[in-house]
């Protein structure tokens, strides 16, 4: 990313030469395959001789834990739990994902911004507000968006670690049982999903296939990102 | 722009840099108004339990930056305007906060975030009725604190800015500049200056002045009979 930009004003206070790196988001609902994948494409990188650096939600030394304290009571309110997040995509973006980017790495991000924003917009969040407030994200190079069919991901939930209050959208309660709360939750969800994807030019992948064919053509999309980031070695040979 | 209270309560807060004496005076005026038979309620900058633990921890540990600094103590304001300031405004409460946004506008600024996009992240915030300024020469400021206290503390002294390796340097020269926002902000958002250097006392007599005439002619939540005046945080949530 020679060119690297930002949402908004970005961070004011730093002065950021360069970032050599590749920032890669792979984006779309629970249980759509996105840590499976993000496995698979990390191991094949590795095997291509690229550094590799992954991170997800939730996983900011500053707020992962005071973040699942809140989430276990029942005061966490929509305004708060928004800034919370946004609070913990803050501190990974600039304390992991920007000094890997600046190291070299390719930094493959299980989610980003876009996630955190479709559950603030699902439960009220004013789409202006939410929109100015990741004013400080940097534009990813690429990001992978995997989309697939709300009853894709209840056989693949239901088959594999269930389904959760979180991802039922349970704090809202659209139904009285996870279940029918799951459907309509993630219907929800996909619906700002889609939307985001123009808004923000994803790059839309079916993940109602077998994994293998998703991930060849995650691999597709990003050998066409990396090759085109390096012009350089191939003039050199020239 | 903040958008306007619409709600039966009445917001009053205070700003001022450390050292402004504005806590001393909310606190006056916060006896004041219970006696004169208010449902008063008071609420102070950086208190949420829910983040009290993230906070704390990230402070112990230098982890923040400027920009999750900022969105750490509006979380924290979100949980307090969310579960304790809106619900008693709307209940027809007057509701005193020791700080409100125009603190973080003053000190997220100073430490270098963008202007616009701190004012975006608390626009889910309202204007308060009345938000009184205290307004100190820095060097007052700074010898009131300095005498007060043992030490000043890493963020306090805005440490993380680099300014100075002193202390007392570093915090001179960070409340130089959250000065120097407040000042644009006194048109901004409509501060009522209030002189610091005035006695307690002849600056207890304005606030109440401007209190009484904000109040007047207008009806809160009763407070029943036989009831201590007091709404303590613990009965809330």
């Amino acid at each position: 990313m020679s060119d690297f930009q930002f949402y908004g004003a970005g961070f004011p206070y730093r002065t950021i030469e360069e970032l050599p790196g590749k920032l890669i988001v792979l984006e779309g609902s629970d249980g759509v395959g996105r840590s499976t994948q993000t496995q698979l494409l990390r191991r094949w990188l590795e095997d291509e001789g690229f550094a590799v650096s992954d991170t997800g939600l939730r996983r900011s030394e500053m707020t992962q834990q005071g973040l699942e304290e809140a989430k276990k009571g029942h005061t966490l309110s929509r305004i708060t739990m928004s800034l919370f997040y946004a609070t913990d995509f803050a501190d990974r973006l600039e304390n992991q994902i920007i000094p890997a980017l600046q190291a070299g790495f390719v930094v493959l991000s299980d989610r980003y911004f876009y996630s955190i924003m479709a559950r603030d917009i699902v439960r009220g969040a004013d789409p202006a507000w939410a929109r100015q407030l990741y004013g400080f994200a940097l534009k990813p190079d690429l990001v992978l968006y995997l989309k697939a069919e709300v009853s894709d991901l209840v056989t693949r939930l239901i088959h594999g670690r269930g389904l959760n209050y979180w991802e039922a959208g349970m704090d809202l309660r659209p139904s009285d049982n996870l279940f029918d709360s799951f459907l309509d939750y993630q219907a929800r969800l996909i619906e700002q999903f889609d939307q985001l994807s123009q808004e923000y030019g994803f790059v839309s992948i079916d993940a109602g296939r077998p994994v293998m064919h998703v991930f060849e053509e995650l691999q597709d999309q990003i050998r066409e990102l990396l090759e085109d980031q390096q012009p350089i070695f191939e003039e050199d040979f020239h | 722009m903040l958008r306007k209270n619409d709600s039966p309560g009445k917001l009053i807060v205070v700003e001022g840099i450390d050292g402004s004496g504005k806590s001393t005076q909310i606190d006056l005026l916060y006896k004041w108004l219970q006696s004169q038979g208010h449902s008063v309620y008071f609420s102070e900058w950086n208190s949420s339990t829910l983040v009290k633990s993230t906070t704390k921890r990230a402070k112990k540990r230098k982890l923040f930056t400027p920009t999750t600094f900022s969105l750490l103590q509006c979380t924290d304001f979100a949980d307090r305007w969310e579960n304790q300031i809106l619900p008693l405004l709307k209940a027809g409460v007057i509701v005193l906060a020791d700080r409100y946004a125009f603190t973080a506008f003053g000190r997220d600024v100073a430490r270098g975030v963008d202007r616009q996009w701190v004012r975006n992240l608390y626009s889910f915030a309202m204007q308060p009725d009345i938000a009184l300024y205290f307004r100190v020469p820095l060097e007052i400021a700074v010898t009131r604190i300095t005498s007060a206290r043992a030490s000043l503390k890493y963020y306090e002294a805005g440490m993380d800015l680099n300014l100075s390796e002193s202390r007392i340097e570093s915090f001179e020269l960070f409340q130089e500049r959250i000065l120097n926002e407040y000042d644009r902000m006194v048109d901004e958002f409509n501060l009522t200056v209030i002189d610091g250097t005035f006695t307690v006392q002849a600056q207890q007599r304005l606030v109440r002045e401007i209190a009484k005439q904000e109040l007047e002619g207008w009806v809160g939540l009763p407070i029943p009979e036989g009831s201590p005046h007091i709404l303590l945080q613990s009965e809330i949530q």
